[in-house]
């Protein structure tokens, strides 16, 4: 039994959640095997070779990987597939695009978004947008499994000192095309990924008011969420949705404004670690899962909340 | 061109889901249910690309229970032409129901298959690309802008770090996001025409794709409770609380 883990990375960097994925890989088995697919990324080969856990760094080049392409990758994975008892990638937009293509070509019934190791062939999962946790168990020869990175630690990137040998590239395949890529710039982190994240609800009633969210945010380098509610109104993009049909999050601390906390909008952030809701009605379903809830008038609490935040000199970047 | 837009019938949005009392799995009787949200956009975006002159017939199709039809229904009162209701039982994982689209494909001919990015009861976000490798045809996946050109789509993607455009020929997969369009709603005229419009029903058996599943579903389970948390007096308490006990600004 051994595992091999597709890496994503940018042929410069390696992806910080693939440090995860090897966290949870090596939960598996032991014996895990990184996969590298690109083009010059030589560098990247090396600093996954140092990452602690990994055993061997198989890494493919060739300038048909210069930029990702899910139906390029398969045939390369399946090319060493045949060595393995489990393929593992990340369950993000990398790994949700790519494991589904692997698992339909080796037959294999995909185990998607799995929060926990319970054996090598046994897993916890959230279903209904983490409203339930289903314990699942595969009996396919060969796994196709993708992590959710922010339920596992990073391994660390280093202490390991892998062998790295190279692997032939597949076959390229022509009815795909890259075009371009848009990388969303901004000094503000990612909604998935934040650290801290404030969300508006309907309660903020305009656009407008939802730079009183924003002066937060920036004080708190914080990303910016909104509820449904607050989309489906028009106040803000559908890109900042935190919920069932949005973005699910986990950040450490998830600060709810003006949000009622619909079931849908609750399913989205209530793993979360420390939750913070200011509502005026002190009914609100919000506060339910509120660590620390605050009844008042956001109109009020928001720009006492800058200010408080203000005196501190401690936010951390 | 001809669009195939595959449809799931899953627990309404806004319901809250109970697990059953022996954690077999979720209650689903008499619970409201829905399209899965971004398989509305699915077809949206097909009806969008007929009237545009793009496409000239549009079938929809879904897999389940005799209920499943009232989803397929709903697709041909928004603007589907025809609905096709694979009788399936029980849970269908995303390899099975790739496997039946694969026979319904070869059957239809399709140019284009559409279908949600994810549906929301498994969270499996698979079918699609399964479809795709099982026809061998080019994915885009988590569309959230199409443009249909002459032998090609030019799709744009929502991807963790942004936007991502590629082209895919036809035939090609997409799994729409719910970024993609603004699903309309049926009028009651078109949903009573929508009774007229042909439905086919066939049987997983039939399409001869064995629906066993391969996972053993263990256990499903709440999760674990949030512990219950405290009012604060005022902002400054707030902030006291978030700096000096929960120790997170």
């Amino acid at each position: 039994m051994s595992v091999l883990l597709i890496a994503e990375h940018n042929n410069k960097e390696l992806k910080p959640f693939t440090l995860n994925v090897i966290n949870a890989a090596t939960q598996i088995d032991q014996d895990t095997h990184v996969l590298l697919i690109g083009h010059n990324a030589d560098s990247v080969a090396k600093s996954i070779s140092e990452v602690s856990g990994v055993k061997k760094v198989i890494h493919v080049d060739s300038p048909i990987y210069e930029n990702y392409v899910a139906e390029n990758y398969v045939p390369v994975i399946l090319k060493n597939a045949e060595n393995y008892s489990h393929i593992v990638s990340a369950a993000n937009t990398f790994g949700k695009n790519l494991m589904p293509r692997v698992a339909a070509n080796l037959d294999t019934s995909q185990v998607s978004d799995i929060i926990k190791v319970l054996s090598a062939d046994t897993f916890l999962r959230p279903i209904y947008a983490g409203n339930a946790f289903a314990t699942v168990k595969t009996n396919d020869p060969k796994k196709c499994i993708t992590v959710r990175p922010t339920s596992f630690d990073p391994a660390p990137s280093t202490g390991g000192s892998a062998e790295i040998v190279k692997g032939d590239p597949g076959e390229e395949y022509s009815l795909t095309k890259f075009v371009k890529k848009e990388e969303i710039k901004s000094d503000r982190p990612e909604l998935g990924t934040a650290r801290i994240v404030i969300s508006g609800g309907r309660g903020l009633q305009s656009s407008e008011n939802f730079k009183l969210i924003t002066a937060v945010a920036d004080k708190l380098n914080a990303a910016i969420g909104a509820s449904r509610a607050a989309v489906d109104a028009g106040y803000i993009t559908n890109d900042h949705q935190v919920g069932q049909t949005g973005k699910v999050v986990v950040p450490d601390l998830y600060i709810a404004v003006g949000i009622s906390g619909a079931i849908q909008h609750l399913a989205g952030m209530k793993e979360s670690k420390v939750i913070v809701a200011i509502n005026k009605d002190g009914e609100a379903p919000i506060f339910s899962v509120a660590d620390y809830g605050l009844e008042a008038d956001l109109f009020e609490a928001l720009p006492q909340f800058l200010e408080e935040l203000n005196k501190l000199n401690t936010i951390q970047k | 061109m001809k669009i195939l837009v595959a449809v799931k019938r899953v627990i309404d949005y806004n319901v809250q889901i109970r697990v059953k009392e022996d954690n077999s799995g979720i209650v689903t009787d008499n619970v409201k249910m829905s399209t899965n949200p971004p398989d509305d956009n699915a077809i949206e975006e097909a009806v969008k690309i007929k009237e545009a002159g793009k496409a000239t017939e549009i079938v929809a199709i879904t897999i389940g229970d005799d209920k499943a039809q009232e989803t397929v229904r709903k697709a041909l009162a928004v603007g589907a032409d025809r609905g096709i209701h694979v009788k399936a039982d029980g849970i269908i994982e995303p390899l099975a129901v790739s496997k039946i689209l694969k026979a319904v494909v070869e059957k239809e001919k399709p140019d284009l298959v559409f279908m949600g990015k994810q549906a929301i009861d498994d969270d499996c976000n698979q079918t699609g690309q399964m479809l795709a490798a099982l026809l061998n045809w080019p994915q885009a996946t988590f569309a959230s802008k199409i443009d249909v050109k002459d032998k090609s789509l030019e799709v744009t993607r929502e991807v963790d770090e942004g936007l991502e455009t590629i082209e895919v020929n036809i035939p090609a997969i997409v799994t729409c996001d719910l970024r993609l369009n603004e699903p309309r709603y049926a009028s009651l005229p078109n949903i009573m025409k929508a009774k007229k419009k042909p439905l086919d029903q066939m049987s997983a058996k039939d399409l001869g794709v064995d629906t066993n599943p391969r996972i053993e579903q263990i256990k499903v389970e709440e999760p674990p409770k949030r512990k219950a948390g405290i009012k604060v007096a005022n902002v400054a308490e707030l902030v006291n609380k978030l700096k000096n006990e929960a120790k997170v600004i």
